[in-house]
């Protein structure tokens, strides 16, 4: 004790001090403060370590810095554990997250991370609690498709997808302001993910109701729906009778009023 | 009508015309003016060429339809733009539609151009018959009555009324088994029940696989239909699958109101609804898994899910019918019982009291 | 200056000339069958008032013109159909081309559909024709009455070819809805099932219609066939029948014609039936069939392959019908959920008053405006000269209220389209709608009336001043004024020859009236009141004279430049008679 006392009007000593103080609380609180769940997932700790710092930058100031949540004040962001390492694939990949403002509906934006970031990203959220975790390519492809899950899949994509995002998947209006995006030139991947891990308001349609193989067959329809040239011409924003009404006035209509205004005009005269 | 005739005619004295009627007085029919091709030889042959030009396009036009039609297979495709179509359904149409447009476009321009254009009068008359045509139907029609012997035997012409009235009726009942009579006991065997029975297996729709409670997430929206649908073919599955559709939507449990008295309807938050509008009975899928409100797209009505199936906007008047689930012995979720109100729209027997 | 007119030997009074006997190779060839025609049926008896029958060229005649080409583009396209498609609700599997849905169970009809789409040569162009067809008929049908109302072309004599045309106008579209639905494809399957929870709901009997409709329940399967009949039977034959008739009332009254030089009530001024306007009308059919086969060619309607068969636990966001049936889907939406729950009974206010009172509505206004105007007007002559929309500024602005009401409820059956691509919130949609549909008639009606009545005071200007011609003089006191020149006497005359109709006082002299009769009369008034008040009144012929006479004074003085309009005052401009 002398020995510190003594010691205690040296230029150190108020540095010192200061430190003892910060590893003191530290260690209180890592004490106090709720273990960080132990994941079931992989992902090495470097990776979360990363994402954990990618998160602190990017993702805390909604989310809190352990993805806690905020569920009340004007900035809020929801608890994000068990949400899994497919959420974040999806939400970061698409832009969505971060949003670059609070609002009812996270809008698709050109995304700014990486992939390894997003993968350190996966991998902490991962680590705060276990959820739907990224898809392997397999579960997603559907190159070799047969030509009957094809069509199981159109009847599955009509039964559970179309009620929101339209017979082809061109979007649909949710109440207030909100919507569900088109579905067009989507890679498999981010289809999968959206339907596993149910973003926003969109339901979770979890793998062990709508299989695997369920999920594959929906994308694959999909696709292939989207591939197919439109048979009967023009598509006119494929948007149903409405589109189709306003074409049939205009160009419909129109031309033949023109055609109309033609027949009877007087045309030019000679004196 | 014979004022206004009188300067139509050729010759009319103008001082004649009412004053305060017609201010301005009638010029008559302005001078006709000659079209360019109706001085210029040149221009005329011209307008010639130009119909026979199109109307002689229409033979190849059409001989191009024939072509397309033999040579151009089904699943061949043209890319070019916007346009991603079917090349025969394509060229079928162009050929066809422009041989047509072209041969009416050549009767205009002949009409427009070459046709004489002088415009010619005709004159009106009166809508109304004239007064010889009214005078004889009068004296005549009452000569029809009393050779028919109608006035004189009037219970004839009075009988006769009735009899074709009644004539009617055959027609109309012979039309009464145009469909089953919606009396109260087809009503119950019909329209106010489903196939949902006690112990009936709540199964994935299309795929027809039972659920388990723990399989299913918070925010998990399942599209449902009762195990038994699938014994039903045709339009009697049809006729089930319109009534018997539902939804199962998991909420946690906090964050929604459940009535006392259906607290042994859900289990830990599972609830399972039915899925047809009870505005005009469009099947509702759109469901918002944070505000679990559920939107009918035909519409517009909006369901709270966590208020008992509470309407929050749009026209439905009444809340979404909710179906009592349990769980059976291999744990699998099953129905209760069936609906305790009749699901769908609405109708005017409906006793709507209890939702 | 009067001209004397060549005049149409169309009725049988006027002695024909004697035909050329040197007759073309056509004519020869046809000189043998026609004489036996002729020996047997009279051919030149029937064809003699109509061979040179006369009709007025204007390009706003034309639009009925395009609502029947179309209707018979229908009928030859519908019966191209009729060979391969089947009306049976019968569940078949689906073994055709298109691939995304081999091996799935379906209606026949729906498979039949997919049939004619993938399989049948012609089949895809001729069921898009036919559904462009219709879209484009019903469009005509309501252009053409838009054009009737606001040319008062529906006043007598013409009242019952009006209440005709409004009848044709709700068969086609009843027979648009009905053939949409014939595929039994998820989006008109839909439809059905609006139309089964509409027909349900209606207080009373809906039960009861709804069994007999459906045979039973929803969806049954006899809806198909019976829309069938219904689609190529039974509206067809209402449909020709009614056309015939339209046809035939047209040319007994003869066509109406625009006010203009040489034109008055008494005559018709135009081209003969044979050459001109036969070839203008037939090439227009031609026209219009083309179109719509371009139409079908190119552009893509009622694609059913990607909507899949109907199936009632399916639908798709953004469920609309047709065009024509919007006004209702609007009015279904944005009403409020009102429904009384009066002891075990329950009435569905809020399905049936848009679903049936909307339709009601609408074509009950339409059917009665023509006689509501006659008696407003008290004008029992008639009408065969063409208003000027300007010229009844209270029913031009009816009729443009009335659009903007139905143009509401199209947007309202559209709410949820309007949210996704402006980016706006559904809801808030509907809440502005539920306002709007009352409130937008009004102030069209408002906006309209004003502007007809601006336009009135040009013609007036017109008149009086003369029209504008763009040169400018400059007085020596620096001021500028416009030169005006006379306008023609055709269009002086043209501007003038319509009727001023009175705004009535109330009745002062009630002598040998009774009390009823003094009540209806005294409400006939105020009514004219309403629609006449702030109509312009003509000029007179003194006014003109005098208009006329300044003009030429103002002229003569050169360099004054002062340009005096004469303004009578304000009262004078309109007309209060007793």
């Amino acid at each position: 004790m002398r020995l510190l006392s003594s010691r205690r009007r040296h230029p150190a000593a108020k540095a010192l001090l200061l430190v003892a103080g910060l590893f003191l609380m530290g260690a209180l609180y890592s004490v106090i403060a709720p273990p960080a769940q132990v994941s079931a997932e992989t992902g090495n700790s470097q990776q979360i370590a990363e994402g954990k710092a990618l998160f602190a930058v990017g993702c805390a100031s909604c989310h809190g810095l352990n993805g806690e949540g905020q569920v009340s004040g004007t900035i809020q962001g929801p608890p994000l554990a068990g949400v899994g390492a497919a959420a974040v694939d999806f939400q970061v990949s698409s832009g969505r997250m971060p949003m670059s403002r609070p609002d009812e509906q996270a809008p698709v934006k050109p995304n700014t991370y990486s992939e390894e970031e997003i993968a350190a990203l996966a991998a902490y959220v991962e680590s705060l609690g276990p959820g739907p975790a990224i898809p392997e390519p397999a579960v997603y492809d559907t190159s070799n498709i047969s030509a009957e899950d094809l069509a199981r899949g159109g009847e599955l994509f009509r039964t559970n997808c179309s009620a929101c995002h339209n017979f082809e998947g061109a979007g649909g209006a949710l109440p207030n302001g909100k919507y569900a995006p088109p579905l067009i030139g989507l890679d498999n991947k981010r289809i999968y993910e959206a339907m596993l891990t149910g973003p926003q308001q969109m339901p979770v349609f979890a793998d062990e109701v709508l299989r695997p193989e369920d999920k594959r067959a929906m994308i694959g329809y999909l696709q292939s729906l989207h591939e197919r040239p439109t048979d009967g011409g023009l598509a006119l924003g494929g948007l149903g009778p409405v589109s189709e009404g306003l074409w049939a006035w205009i160009i419909g209509l129109g031309s033949l009023i023109f055609f109309a205004m033609w027949i009877a005009a007087k045309g030019a005269k000679a004196k | 009508m014979s004022e206004d005739t009188a300067h139509g005619q050729p010759g009319s004295e103008l001082a004649t015309v009412d004053q305060e009627r017609y201010p301005v007085p009638d010029p008559g029919l302005e001078p006709h003016l000659p079209r360019l091709t109706d001085v210029d030889e040149k221009a005329a042959n011209r307008a010639t060429r130009q119909v026979a030009t199109f109307f002689g396009l229409v033979p190849i036009l059409s001989i191009g339809f024939v072509v397309v039609y033999f040579a151009v297979p089904g699943d061949s495709y043209l890319d070019f733009g916007p346009l991603r179509a079917n090349t025969r359904n394509l060229l079928l149409g162009l050929t066809f539609g422009l041989a047509l447009l072209f041969l009416g476009v050549g009767a205009v321009h002949w009409a427009r151009k070459l046709m004489d254009d002088e415009e010619k009068i005709d004159y009106r008359h009166s809508a109304a018959s004239s007064d010889a045509d009214k005078n004889y139907m009068l004296t005549e029609l009452d000569k029809v009555v009393d050779e028919a012997k109608l006035t004189r035997r009037k219970v004839i012409g009075r009988s006769l009324l009735g009899a074709l009235a009644t004539i009617l009726l055959p027609m109309i009942v012979g039309l009464a088994d145009l469909g089953p009579w919606p009396t109260k006991k087809k009503r119950a065997e019909t329209i106010e029940r489903t196939i949902w029975a006690p112990g009936v297996r709540v199964v994935n729709d299309i795929t027809f696989e039972p659920i388990k409670p723990e399989d299913i997430e918070i925010g998990q929206l399942i599209n449902a239909e009762p195990a038994n649908l699938q014994d039903l073919e045709g339009s009697e599955f049809q006729i089930e699958k319109a009534k018997a559709a539902a939804i199962v939507v998991r909420m946690d449990p906090n964050s929604i109101t459940i009535p006392p008295a259906r607290q042994n309807w859900q289990i830990g938050g599972i609830l399972c609804y039915s899925k047809i509008c009870t505005h005009v009975g469009c099947p509702i899928s759109l469901w918002e898994q944070q505000t679990h409100h559920l939107l009918c797209p035909c519409h517009q009505s909006t369901f709270d899910l966590g208020d008992a199936g509470k309407v929050v906007f749009g026209p439905a008047a009444r809340p979404l019918p909710q179906l009592p689930i349990a769980v059976d012995s291999e744990g699998y979720i099953v129905a209760q019982r069936d609906f305790l109100v009749p699901p769908g729209p609405s109708y005017f027997e409906r006793d709507s009291r209890n939702g | 200056m009067a001209q004397p007119a060549t005049t149409v030997p169309g009725d049988s009074s006027v002695q024909p000339e004697t035909p050329n006997k040197e007759l073309g190779p056509v004519f020869k060839a046809a000189a043998g069958p026609t004489k036996w025609l002729d020996d047997r049926i009279g051919v030149a008896g029937l064809g003699r008032p109509f061979l040179r029958k006369v009709f007025p060229d204007h390009w706003s005649f034309l639009l009925g013109e395009i609502a029947l080409y179309s209707f018979i583009v229908l009928i030859l396209s519908g019966i191209f159909l009729t060979i391969w498609f089947k009306p049976s609700m019968s569940e078949v599997e689906y073994q055709g081309s298109y691939e995304l849905l081999r091996g799935l169970r379906m209606s026949d009809a729906y498979a039949s559909t997919l049939n004619l789409s993938f399989d049948i040569r012609g089949g895809l162009l001729l069921r898009q024709m036919h559904h462009w067809a219709a879209a484009v008929f019903v469009a005509a049908m309501l252009t053409h009455s838009l054009r009737i109302f606001f040319t008062g072309a529906f006043r007598k004599p013409r009242e019952i070819n009006w209440l005709i045309g409004v009848a044709m106008l709700v068969l086609g579209i009843i027979n648009g809805f009905t053939g949409y639905s014939l595929p039994d494809d998820l989006l008109s399957g839909t439809g059905l099932r609006f139309v089964d929870g509409l027909i349900r709901a209606i207080p009373l009997i809906g039960t009861w219609a709804e069994f007999f409709v459906f045979a039973g329940e929803f969806p049954g399967e006899l809806i198909i066939p019976r829309l069938y009949m219904v689609h190529i039977l039974l509206v067809p034959a209402l449909l020709l029948g009614l056309i015939a008739a339209h046809l035939a009332l047209v040319v007994y009254h003869k066509h109406t014609q625009y006010p203009g030089p040489g034109r008055v009530q008494g005559n018709v001024v135009g081209y003969p039936v044979f050459p001109v306007y036969a070839a203008k009308a037939g090439g227009f059919f031609l026209i219009v069939f083309g179109v719509l086969t371009l139409m079908g060619a190119t552009m893509q309607i009622n694609p059913v392959w990607v909507f899949g068969p109907y199936n009632p636990a399916e639908i798709t966001a953004g469920s609309q019908p047709d065009w024509y049936m919007g006004f209702v889907e609007g009015g279904i939406r944005i009403m409020p959920n009102w429904e009384w729950h009066i002891g075990s009974t329950t009435w569905s206010w809020n399905v049936a008053i848009p679903g049936l009172g909307l339709m009601g509505l609408f074509f009950g206004l339409m059917a009665i405006y023509p006689f509501v105007e006659a008696w407003v007007t008290g004008d029992k002559s008639e009408h065969h000269l063409l208003d000027r929309p300007r010229n009844n500024p209270t029913r031009t602005a009816f009729g443009v209220a009335a659009m903007t009401g139905y143009a509401m409820l199209w947007i309202g059956g559209g709410n949820d389209l309007v949210a996704t691509q402006f980016h706006v919130s559904l809801n808030a949609v509907t809440y502005f709608l539920r306002v709007a549909v009352f409130v937008a008639p009004v102030l069209a009606f408002l906006v309209t009336k004003r502007i007809c009545i601006g336009l009135q005071h040009a013609d007036r200007n017109r008149m009086l001043h003369g029209a504008e011609s763009g040169i400018l003089d400059r007085a020596a006191s620096g001021k500028y004024s416009e030169r005006h020149r006379p306008i023609s006497h055709g269009e002086a005359f043209a501007l003038t020859q319509h009727e001023d109709l009175p705004a009535l006082l109330p009745l002062t002299d009630v002598d040998g009236m009774s009390e009823k009769e003094i009540k209806s009369e005294q409400r006939r008034r105020k009514a004219t009141r309403f629609y006449f008040i702030d109509t312009l009144r003509r000029p007179t012929r003194a006014e003109l004279e005098e208009a006329a006479a300044h003009h030429m004074h103002a002229m003569a003085i050169e360099g004054d430049g002062e340009h005096h309009a004469i303004e009578p005052a304000e009262e004078e401009e309109h007309h209060l008679a007793k």
